[in-house]
């Protein structure tokens, strides 16, 4: 196979995905108990009413239509009205959206590099004095729910010291440097609970790749240590820290919905928990229709890019 | 290596000897926690739901060692109830999650062929969910109970479990024992129970500990959202939740639940590192 | 060329000593007290079995320990610089330039990442001995010295796109890109292919000789290193056993291991034994006709091609091939581990069925196959008692009682003490693994044993073991043995009948003695005259008379 025909082969495999995962919300949010319709109305509805309801939004049509309208409303970005209060959702998403693509960038920029950095670190003398302290620091934070790390800081930085806010909700006039005044604890909060697991498994990838005999080959021929890590260690670790980086940049996606409840940031993920909780279906579907989107992505991007990154796969015999 | 080492007391006297301080600390305290949770009423000085006192956020005193919670009632008692709660919807779920898990993965490694191939393209598919994504569904429709929460998580893990379980035996079954069964005339399943189960049991077990760390920190997290247990039913989760506010008038009432799900699960891991590293087993992928 | 005129050796090795440390730190000796020196433009054999420390003793001649080893005494002293002594920039120096390395297998040692010239050429060029230009016209110069074909752009490619015995050469190339004054091989052919093997080891020796370079050779075959060696030393576990002159030690060696060594070489033997004339009755006891077979969903990769083979009792038929030759894909078909597209396999004249599930366990009972690897053909976590037993209860109904009396006697019979059935695989040696994988398959009774390359993996003594115990349970038993090996010398000290298989057909059988003596089938001859010869000159005509049949082979 020629490398365009298995990049194609993932990106026709990346879209089979997201049809599914959409049939899936679509299901998940339409089939099960709990018609929108009673949930609209409430208890005391009459059935005439419940009626009335069902017919103005679609429901009495088949499931496979409604379906497809959904769909493709979806896809020309046409989300709905919330059930709640009749709002539009597609203004209140991209509002919302830019928050939370903010706050993950942000997120993904800092602990990324730091975190394959460290696990570089602890990698280049396993059991030595750094590489203790990365691996059991990093063991206990794995361990602390994503709440724990930001109720501290909260606590040391907004309680205690009174440096920054505990609260981070957003007002129009706000400039660039209270934007960075709000961003701080949620961005460190979220990037601790994504950076742990990612440091133990760039350092694990890296201890593979060290181990190989085409190391120790080196090691003889007499290169020097930072040549040895950065030109031959490296390379034959980038597919594997590729596929570590994309699996805990999906992380994000809890980390995301517990923090910005945590902060009060309106963004995406509070937008979903509050609708969960208020059975507002529209909003529900729609974010996460946009959070499974961006996770399939993601695993369809580090997949090609790990094909990418193999030198067996990019000169064939 | 002398023939003693082998037989299960033989393991365990020599696991025992490999305990360092700290794993033995680990351990220890993951025992005192599951006998506090399973004999909560025995433990806690005072019902979960009584309301002692009417002030919110009393101080740590004689009665109330850890003070009140915001309704006056005892944060030590509700900490007892919580880890009950916690510890054992995690478990059942672990169960659960693990017995689907490990039987289907050992059964589509074992069959191969088709069987294997659309069961896991089937578990890949799920596996492309995010798993918050996937509960936040199901809550949306079917409201948080224990069942569903249960279900729910399990159903989850499983898929994960799967995956595992079944590189573990796909690696087993092409050892050249497994073929040496097979060229005997044995069945799949004396294959499986003779032949991959026991050289699978050392990951599986540490797999086992990797998913009841996640089973509750994922509940925790939900109950934190407001979308696991209910009140009045309560675990660390909601206790963290319940107390939140009260941070801000730097009352630390929530810290003491979320370091009880941390140090738990730190102990739990701990272990298990200790686990993969005596045995030098190695699980498959790390999810 | 290098001055070699100074007085006094190259390299001096003193009292050296390697540990390792468990996790609970307990210390082994791995090496000890080992000494030897390598004088200029001299090359010196270390020789020994699996555990000798010879590969350990060669890294610590460029002060190298593998993780979780150390050096504990000694000293390395490389003219005059005090190897073990050195900084690790200086060592880094010292490696690049004055001590290099060749890996056992290149395919594994080359960084796939990299192309090949990037890496035969990194250390002069980094360290700035030599242009960019200088060094590549230095290695293109190498790889025309070591005989590669293409040696303007064979060095563009990256290391999965060249052959094994073409990346074993090329590593050569890298480890004398910067003349250094010692090479060290370590085990540099065993990875190949033996028809290969030869090729590869004449253009080291050429190499060497041209340059005029000290070497040390790091081996387990006895019989390859008198090509090349002057001197050999005789490792077991760690310590000296001899030193002598190559001739000294295969014309007259002192110390009986050393003897020992010697006659479990991989030697032709002077004559091969001709088949007892015995009329075999018919039909055989297996037989296998005009069978194709091969791999993937419609078996489009052909294996096996038209293969037809008869297996008498009694009698045992050696099967031999290089890698991919499909001998070992014809013995899982035999016995049911792969299905035919088309053709069958008989049992007394009887038809069986293709696969494992459609075979009755009486006919199941009567094939056994034994594999190669016993490390990984026993499970770990079985006794030994379980392991033998199975068998017996499967096939013969045994009770678990009745079943655990017989291991023991199973197992006085293949030389192991009774008490080892309440044992585990791993507390045993290899050899003793391997006594345990053939009395499984006796276990079960049956009249043919498929063994598939079961002394390959063990060391030249303890095969030797295997060997003679594999006969004498035919004479007692009447077995019927399928022998599947690479090693023509062994097959044919063990064999009535012999197939040559290559690229999936049967190109010649027949009783050992015809298909062995000429005039032969080039192939044949070809890997007849891989075998190697404890004559100095061997090497030399065996490389011209190589070429000639290979020339003959792909005229076919």
């Amino acid at each position: 196979m020629s490398i365009f025909e298995i990049l194609g082969q993932r990106l026709i495999i990346g879209l089979g995905t997201l049809l599914f995962v959409s049939v899936l919300v679509f299901l998940g949010t339409e089939i099960l108990p709990g018609d929108v319709a009673h949930a609209i109305l409430g208890q005391g509805a009459t059935p005439e009413l419940v009626e009335q309801v069902r017919e103005r939004l679609g429901l009495n049509e088949p499931l496979h239509v409604r379906y497809f309208v959904w769909l493709t409303n979806f896809v020309s970005g046409d989300f709905g009205t919330s059930l709640a209060n009749g709002a539009d959702i597609g203004t209140e998403i991209g509002r919302r959206a830019s928050n939370t693509i903010l706050l993950a960038l942000s997120t993904a920029l800092i602990s990324v590099p730091l975190a394959v950095a460290l696990g570089l670190m602890a990698a280049v003398k396993p059991g030595g004095m750094v590489d203790r302290t990365i691996t059991s620091a990093s063991l206990a934070l794995i361990s602390f729910p994503d709440f724990l790390v930001a109720v501290v800081l909260v606590t040391i930085f907004a309680i205690k010291l009174r440096w920054l806010p505990a609260i981070a909700s957003i007002r129009p006039s706000y400039e660039l440097l209270d934007w960075v005044r709000i961003l701080i604890l949620p961005v460190t909060a979220l990037s601790f609970t994504i950076l742990a697991h990612m440091v133990r498994m760039t350092r694990s990838a890296v201890l593979n790749v060290l181990a190989s005999p085409a190391i120790e080959m080196a090691i003889l021929k007499g290169v020097p240590r930072k040549r040895l890590l950065l030109r031959h260690a490296l390379p034959n670790a980038l597919g594997p820290i590729i596929n570590v980086v994309a699996l805990n940049l999906a992380y994000l996606i809890s980390g995301v919905v517990v923090i910005e409840t945590l902060f009060n940031f309106p963004g995406l993920g509070r937008y979903m928990v509050e609708a969960v909780t208020n059975r507002d279906v529209p909003i529900v579907q729609t974010c996460a229709m946009i959070f499974c989107s961006f996770y399939v992505v993601l695993n369809m991007s580090a997949d090609i890019l790990s094909i990418l990154a193999n030198p067996r796969v990019r000169y064939k015999k | 290596m002398s023939p003693e080492t082998r037989t299960w007391q033989g393991e365990l006297k020599d696991a025992m000897s490999d305990l360092t301080p700290g794993v033995t600390f680990c351990i220890l305290f993951l025992i005192a926690v599951f006998i506090i949770g399973a004999f909560a009423p025995w433990f806690a000085p005072f019902d979960e739901g009584e309301i002692l006192t009417n002030e919110s956020f009393a101080p740590p005193s004689a009665m109330l060692w850890l003070g009140s919670d915001y309704l006056g009632r005892d944060v030590l008692s509700r900490l007892i109830y919580g880890v009950r709660v916690t510890l054992f919807l995690a478990l059942i779920i672990t169960f659960l999650s693990f017995f689907a898990g490990v039987g289907l993965g050992f059964l589509a490694a074992a069959f191969g062929g088709k069987i294997d191939s659309w069961m896991s393209r089937g578990n890949d598919a799920m596996l492309s969910f995010p798993a918050l994504m996937l509960a936040l569904i199901v809550i949306n429709s079917l409201g948080s109970s224990f069942v569903v929460l249960v279900f729910t998580i399990a159903f989850i893990d499983m898929t994960r479990v799967y995956r595992v379980a079944r590189a573990l035996a796909v690696n087993i079954m092409v050892m050249d024992y497994v073929e040496a069964a097979v060229v005997r005339g044995e069945g799949k399943g004396w294959i499986v129970w003779h032949e991959v189960l026991p050289n699978a049991l050392t990951p599986l077990a540490a797999e086992f500990g990797i998913r009841f760390t996640y089973a509750i920190l994922f509940i925790s997290a939900l109950s934190f959202l407001g979308l696991g247990v209910q009140p009045p039913q309560s675990d660390l989760g909601v206790m963290v939740k319940e107390n939140m506010q009260a941070i801000l008038y730097g009352e630390y009432t929530t810290l003491y639940p979320a370091f009880g799900i941390a140090l738990i699960a730190i102990s739990m891991n701990v272990f298990v590192d200790w686990l993969l590293q005596r045995s030098s087993a190695k699980l498959p992928d790390e999810i | 060329m290098r001055d070699t005129s100074q007085n006094g050796p190259l390299l001096k090795v003193r009292n050296l000593d390697v540990s390792v440390r468990d996790k609970k730190g307990h210390e082994y000796k791995i090496v000890d007290d080992i000494s030897f020196d390598v004088q200029p433009g001299e090359v010196i054999a270390l020789i020994g079995e699996s555990g000798s420390g010879k590969t350990t003793i060669s890294l610590g001649c460029m002060g190298y320990t593998r993780p979780g080893c150390y050096i504990t005494g000694g000293t390395v002293n490389l003219d005059g610089t005090q190897v073990l002594d050195q900084s690790l920039p200086k060592l880094q120096e010292l490696r690049g330039k004055e001590i290099t390395y060749v890996a056992q297998s290149a395919a594994a040692s080359f960084n796939s990442a990299m192309t090949i010239d990037a890496q035969v050429i990194e250390i002069p060029v980094i360290t700035g001995a030599m242009s960019r230009e200088a060094a590549l016209a230095k290695a293109e110069k190498l790889y025309s010295d070591l005989e590669l074909p293409d040696p303007g752009s064979i060095g563009k490619r990256y290391p999965h796109q060249v052959s094994g015995g073409q990346l074993q050469r090329l590593m050569a190339a890298m480890a004398m890109i910067s003349d250094p004054r010692l090479l060290i091989l370590d085990e540099p052919t065993t990875a190949l292919d033996v028809t290969t093997q030869i090729e590869v080891l004449a253009s080291f020796k050429k190499l060497i000789k041209d340059n005029n370079t000290a070497a040390i050779y790091v081996t387990h075959d006895l019989s390859l290193v008198a090509q090349v060696a002057d001197h050999i030393l005789v490792l077991k576990n760690g310590q000296m056993v001899e030193y002598g002159t190559t001739e000294q030690i295969i014309s007259d060696p002192q110390h009986e291991y050393t003897q020992a060594l010697m006659a479990a070489a991989h030697l032709m033997p002077d004559e091969i034994h001709a088949a007892p004339p015995v009329i075999q009755p018919e039909p055989p006891l297996l037989q296998v006709k005009g069978v194709t077979a091969g791999y993937g969903t419609q078996q489009e990769i052909i294996a096996l091609r038209d293969i037809d083979l008869a297996i008498h009792a009694g009698e045992t038929v050696g099967v031999i091939g290089e890698s991919g030759s499909g001998k070992t894909t014809l013995g899982r078909l035999i016995s049911g581990l792969m299905v035919p597209k088309s053709g069958g396999v008989f049992l007394d004249g009887n038809a069986l069925a293709p696969g494992v599930q459609q075979r009755s366990r009486a006919e199941l009972q009567q094939i056994q196959f034994a594999f190669q690897m016993a490390d990984v053909a026993l499970n770990p976590r079985q006794r030994l008692n379980k392991i033998l037993s199975r068998p017996m209860m499967f096939y013969q109904g045994f009770k678990q009682a009745e079943a655990t009396k017989e291991v023991a006697r199973l197992l006085e019979r293949v030389g192991l003490p009774t008490e080892f059935a309440w044992r585990f695989p791993p507390e045993l040696s290899g050899g003793q693994r391997q006594r345990v994988n053939l009395a499984r398959a006796l276990a079960a009774k049956p009249r043919l044993i498929i063994c598939d390359e079961i002394t390959s993996a063990l060391d030249t003594i303890v095969a030797q073991q295997i060997l003679d115990l594999l006969e004498d349970l035919q004479d007692e038993l009447g077995l019927s043995y399928m022998f599947i090996t690479h090693d023509i010398a062994t097959v044919s000290k063990i064999s009535e009948r012999i197939a040559v298989m290559r690229h999936g057909r049967i190109l010649a059988q027949g009783p050992v003695d015809q298909v062995l003596s000429p005039p032969c089938h080039e192939y044949t001859q070809l890997l007849l005259n891989s075998v190697p010869e404890m004559r100095t000159d061997w090497l030399d005509e065996a490389v011209i008379e190589r070429r000639k049949l290979v020339a003959a082979l792909d005229g076919i």
